[in-house]
């Protein structure tokens, strides 16, 4: 258990040195600043002090005083509380500006990751916990930054202090020996009481917050089977849990905030009750009696910065270990060094002996397919569920690379090429199609240079014309997070639109017309057989449609291209082909 | 009235009112609150004891002229020490009363806003991004908790200080004290700018991080298309663009946060040389002593604490009351379909025994004031037990015709009754919802799970039933076999939304879960996205036994459906224009007959003619 906490200290403090390393700069400044604060303030007791010895008490005593005496007070007392102003704007924008710089150099670093990652990372990881490591875990890894300069301050200030009271009285010196340790002792105490409440507490709010999601995503079934009693229920013993929790971390800070506060205060009267001894023995004088009671004063708040970063520091760690699987994860796209063959009309897609596995070490999702798709020729690709179709048309992007064997564009390999040039050659849309917070027009172009005309043009092809020509703004309109303000199917004629506009020497479809109603979905098929360019064209499909427009089927079965010819030649030879369009013809339309 | 979709909205209602009216929906808060107050006030006794205890040390123990009185100097040490552990006892006991009071509150507004989320229409549902209907019950709420944790306490204790700390500081000198309080004059109107500017300058950064989360969200979400548009550098640019103008954002806000705590330091060092200069000068005209003055330099430091964290509070007291607000904004959101059980119990009705039947009468609705009327003067009647059909291109108003029949929403005109000829008519509006959701199910398109078992999930039909029933349930929908196959039969874990079962197999547990609540008018919304074979052909069977002997409204978008149905309506741009039998409607003219040459053309692959 200690060795434990013991461990937590270590990699505490080399978190924090990981902090100052990666901005030296900001931090020597915040640091600077910070400890002119600690020196102004240990000058401004003693200010007092001497202007209680030498003008207040002798005024007093002899009862006169001069212009300049007061005078010179007012500058001091001024004077010194300018320096301590400084220095506490110096802290504070040092230290704000070295943790943003943190934050936002670290959530530059995961996120540069997440584009930079293979799509098989990606697959691995759930979206929520991507979420959160790019943002409130890269927030409490630099959270304890903020008052970091300050603490450090702080110890500058106590080593001031306690120099200046040995100095002063070795005897007053003792109270300070005895209240800073106090004081410190205290803040460890406390930090390690604290986190593991804080960290349920946390928990227990992650949990209240996942079912809300969950039930009121659900609000429709909950609705319609009237079960809102149930789900208020369910709700509301979690949020008694949290309350709980946070009943819990509230009666430890209850504890710990007066004592933080008596402590101080207990050493001034220590400080008041020795000094009087010493002041009647001749040992030292009123107004140092006055500066040391006044350091004491306001000595407590810089000491509790000490304790802010102590009981940071563990959630700070756990922020920081969720983040740095991400920034070390390896799996870089590797891209060769050629350019693809510019050429008119449909690439040649060809595959040989490709093999794909999840890294989960499972069964195999595909192998040894091998096949060619002639230039301008259309390939519906057709099997059962699981049978690998949607990991072949990913194949055919890259957006991932086969285990075994490779894919061929026009004869090159995939892997040859330079970054970017497959998506110069090829288009790819997913069977959920996915816009971002754009316009249409940043939607469809995403940022290729492509004029209004075409853009209509892809729009007329996918069959998005008639409603993007509705929408408020046409073109300009912008379609929300993950564009939210449209239906599914306008969001899957805009993925179509965005593929068709690049003019693609090969399209592939990945199920990309299933939200479209049947008719439309004609309208969309007939619009692209049509289209001036041959186009190389891989569909993966279910619907007899989409099969049919096909020139020819490759039917797979198990991760292997079990048969390749013709509908009517599939229908008739291979049995498990001629059973599966049936029966989904079934379902659509009884014979 | 709002707008329909919209919840209430009072983004600029002031503070207090916010307060005043979220005090009224939080009984549990005002609880007990006097106590509260009153240890507020004891707690701050041990502040301004020490000022007390050097002015007395200073005056009465040293300097009296028979020499240092140690005796007294121990005395008024012990006493103060006394109070100051009496403090800290009654700053703890504050604290613990006043964390468990708010928690306790937060936790019922928390349950009462949740409730209230369910309560409100599909329309106010759909009108709010999901994600600001959760935060409504979570993070708002937390903000609040937070913050009266933090500032809650210290606001408190603040206002108690500087009350002690004026009323001490008058008993010393009034003179002084005045001098002080004038120092003190500009402070105020600078610290009312500045909160203003921190309103500012925080509402920047909130909206800024909003941007980051939005732009995060897509390099995640967009991976793959990211990937196959090689938009990776458009992506990052956009990306370290959002990140780079929150950070701007967070540098803002921080000058404007150190210039507000600076100068109420500013103010302090004033008042201090001023304290010194006419204390001096008062001293010597002998109207305080030394003492006095050294006391009153003590308690100038805490008199500025407290302004200094009102400061500091200030920020986050502003945040809190934002999202105070938005809690409350949906709990002054009135439903607008409500259990009659509830709204009018003197007129509440159970729907009669026995099949059910249903009639619309002159039935308009719209989803907007002055917006095209999804339903336009509907009026028919449907018998009990009739399969029908609903067809109608996107758009048409088949959708929300199912949503009327099940009190989703209710009618702008006309009204809709359930019952038979036989057993008599109900309207609608008076059947009590415990009646009417026990009576009428809707399987929705998108049959949503809950992360849980198979069994769960269905149980969710009907609580209480075993494990048992729920394989005998889907026993009898023919979806044995396929339950059987499940890695863990009906304990099998579904995952989150049911990902870890396909789409079709998720209607498969929604058709059991409806199967199971038995209901005598049945409503469902057919999926459009296309599922594997096998798992439609065990979906069309298993709804062929659901709908067995039942009144069943299906919202068709397969001709299969449409074919096998006792009835098709045929619904175009708000009216029912066309109804019969299958087998009537596809030889006659009208929208029907295309509707099907569209399907079956689409079906079979055929390119579709010319227009």
């Amino acid at each position: 258990m200690s060795r434990r906490r013991d461990a937590v200290v270590r990699r505490g403090l080399r978190h924090i040195r990981r902090a100052i390393a990666e901005q030296p700069r900001m931090f020597a400044l915040a640091f600077l600043a910070s400890s002119l604060y600690g020196g102004m303030t240990v000058a401004s007791a003693y200010v007092i002090g001497e202007v209680t010895d030498r003008v207040l008490l002798p005024s007093f005593e002899d009862g006169a005083t001069t212009g300049t005496a007061l005078a010179l007070s007012s500058v001091a007392i001024l004077g010194v509380a300018l320096l301590k102003i400084l220095g506490i704007l110096g802290r504070r924008l040092f230290a704000g500006i070295m943790s943003y710089r943190l934050q936002a150099e670290y959530r530059r670093r995961v996120t540069g990751q997440y584009l930079r990652l293979p799509l098989s990372w990606h697959q691995r990881h759930p979206t929520g916990q991507l979420l959160s490591n790019a943002n409130s875990d890269v927030e409490s890894a630099w959270f304890f930054v903020a008052p970091l300069p300050f603490a450090c301050g702080a110890l500058v200030m106590i080593a001031i202090t306690s120099v200046a009271l040995v100095l002063t009285d070795p005897l007053l010196a003792l109270v300070g020996l005895v209240v800073f340790p106090l004081v410190f002792a205290a803040n460890v105490v406390y930090s390690q009481v604290m986190s593991p409440r804080m960290q349920r507490a946390q928990q227990l709010r992650a949990e209240v917050s996942e079912i809300a999601h969950e039930s009121f995503d659900a609000a429709l079934v909950v609705k319609t089977l009237g079960r809102e009693d149930t789900e208020t229920g369910r709700f509301a013993d979690r949020a008694q849990e949290l309350r709980d929790g946070l009943i819990a971390v509230g009666r430890v800070r209850g504890v710990f905030d007066p004592l933080m506060e008596a402590l101080p205060n207990l050493g001034t009267l220590a400080v008041l009750l020795i000094g009087a001894g010493r002041v009647a023995e001749g040992a030292t004088d009123a107004g140092e009696l006055v500066s040391i009671a006044y350091l004491f004063t306001l000595l407590a708040l810089p000491i509790r910065a000490i304790g802010w970063v102590l009981a940071d520091l563990p959630r700070a760690l756990a922020g920081f270990d969720r983040v740095t699987p991400v920034l070390a994860a390896t799996g870089e796209t590797p891209y060769g060094p050629d350019a693809a063959v510019p050429r008119a009309g449909g690439a040649g897609v060809g595959l040989r002996d490709v093999g794909f596995r999840y890294d989960d070490g499972g069964r195999a999702t595909l192998q040894a397919v091998t096949f060619d798709v002639p230039a301008g020729r259309t390939v519906a690709v057709v099997g059962p569920t699981g049978s690998g179709k949607s990991t072949l048309a990913g194949l055919l992007v890259r957006l991932v690379d086969p285990a075994d064997g490779s894919v061929l564009l026009d004869g090159v390999d995939l892997r040859r090429l330079r970054e970017g040039e497959v998506s110069t050659q090829a288009a790819f849309v997913a069977q959920s199609a996915f816009l971002f917070d754009d316009t249409v027009r940043g939607n469809v172009t995403l940022g290729a240079p492509v004029d209004d005309d075409e853009v209509w043009a892809a729009l007329r092809v996918a069959a998005a014309d008639e409603f993007v020509a509705a929408l408020p703004e046409g073109l300009d309109t912008r379609v929300g997070e993950r564009g939210a303000s449209l239906s599914g199917g306008q969001r899957q004629r805009l993925a179509l639109a965005r593929a068709v506009v690049r003019r693609p020497r090969l399209l592939v479809l990945d199920d990309a017309t299933s939200a479209v109603d049947p008719a439309v979905e004609a309208r969309i098929l007939d619009a692209l057989r049509a289209g001036g360019t041959p186009t190389t064209v891989v569909v993966v499909a279910y619907r007899q449609a989409t099969i049919a427009l096909a020139d020819e089927v490759v039917w797979l079965e198990d991760g292997r291209a079990v048969a390749r010819g013709s509908h009517e030649q599939l229908l008739a030879d291979v049995p498990g082909y001629a059973a599966l369009v049936r029966a989904y013809a079934q379902a659509e339309v009884p014979a | 009235m709002t707008a329909a979709g919209q919840l209430r909205d009072r983004e600029h209602e002031g503070a207090l009112a916010t307060l005043r009216r979220g005090l009224r929906m939080m009984p549990e808060f005002r609880r007990g609150l006097p106590v509260t107050f009153a240890l507020a006030l004891v707690a701050t006794a041990g502040r301004v004891v020490v000022p007390i205890a050097v002015q007395q040390v200073i005056d009465r123990g040293l300097g009296s002229p028979a020499g240092p009185d140690l005796g007294l100097v121990s005395w008024v040490v012990a006493g103060c020490a006394v109070v100051v552990v009496l403090t800290a006892v009654a700053v703890y006991r504050m604290n613990v009363r006043l964390f468990r009071t708010t928690e306790t509150a937060l936790a019922g507004l928390r349950e009462r806003a949740f409730r209230h989320v369910h309560d409100l229409s599909v329309l106010h549902q759909q009108g709010q991004r999901r994600g600001s209907l959760v935060s409504r019950v979570t993070s708002d709420v937390d903000q609040l908790s937070v913050f009266m944790q933090w500032g809650g306490v210290l606001g408190l204790v603040s206002i108690g200080q500087l009350v002690v700390a004026t009323v001490v500081m008058a008993v010393y000198s009034w003179q002084l004290t005045l001098l002080v309080l004038v120092c003190f004059v500009p402070l105020v109107f600078a610290v009312r700018w500045f909160a203003r500017r921190l309103v500012q300058v925080y509402g920047v950064v909130r909206e800024r991080v909003g941007d980051v989360l939005a732009a995060v969200s897509e390099s995640v979400v967009g991976a793959s298309t990211v990937r196959a548009y090689g938009v990776r550098a458009r992506t990052a640019e956009r990306l370290d663009a959002a990140i780079d103008r929150h950070y701007r954002a967070q540098v803002d806000a921080q000058k404007v946060t150190a210039a507000v705590f600076v100068s109420g330091e500013f103010v302090a060092a004033v008042a201090n040389a001023a304290v010194v200069v006419v204390g001096v000068l008062l001293g010597l005209a002998g109207d305080i002593t030394p003492g006095t003055l050294v006391a009153f330099l003590f308690l100038v430091t805490l008199f500025v604490a407290p302004v200094q964290t009102a400061s500091e509070v200030l920020n986050e007291a502003q945040n809190a009351v934002a999202g105070f607000r938005r809690v409350l904004d949906v709990l002054d959101t009135e439903p607008d379909v409500r259990d009659p059980a509830v709204a009018t119990p003197d007129r509440v009705r159970e729907l009669p025994a026995g099949p059910l039947g249903v009639r619309f009468e002159h039935v308009t609705f719209h989803y907007a004031p002055g917006a095209r009327a999804a339903l336009d003067d509907v009026d028919l009647a449907i018998a009990p037990r009739t399969r029908v059909a609903i067809v109608g291109e996107t758009g048409s108003g088949k959708t929300t015709f199912a949503k009327l029949v099940t009190r989703l929403m209710d009618p702008v005109e006309g009204r809709v009754l359930l019952g038979s000829a036989d057993a008599g008519w109900v309207p609608l509006a008076d059947v009590a919802f415990a009646s009417l959701r026990a009576r009428v199910v809707m399987v929705p398109q998108d049959g949503f799970l809950f992360d849980a078992t198979v069994a769960d999930n269905v149980r969710y039909g009907r609580p209480g039933m075993t494990d048992h029933d729920v394989v005998a349930a889907f026993d009898d929908l023919g979806l044995g076999a396929w339950l059987a196959g499940l890695p863990a039969g009906v304990g099998t874990a579904v995952g989150q939304r049911g990902e870890s079962l396909s789409a079709g197999e998720r209607q498969l547990v929604a058709v059991a879960r409806a199967y199971v609540a038995d209901p005598d008018l049945l409503v469902l919304d057919e999926a459009t996205s296309a599922v594997d074979p096998a798992t439609e052909q065990r979906l069309t069977r298993a709804l062929d036994t659901l709908t067995e002997g039942r009144t069943t409204l299906t919202i068709a978008h397969r001709l299969s459906t449409a074919e096998r149905a006792d009835e098709v309506l045929v619904v175009d741009a708000g009216h029912v224009v066309q109804r019969g039998t299958h087998a009537e409607l596809v030889d006659a003219e009208g929208p029907y007959a295309r509707l099907h040459a569209s399907w079956r053309r689409s079906s079979a692959g055929e390119p579709e003619p010319a227009r």
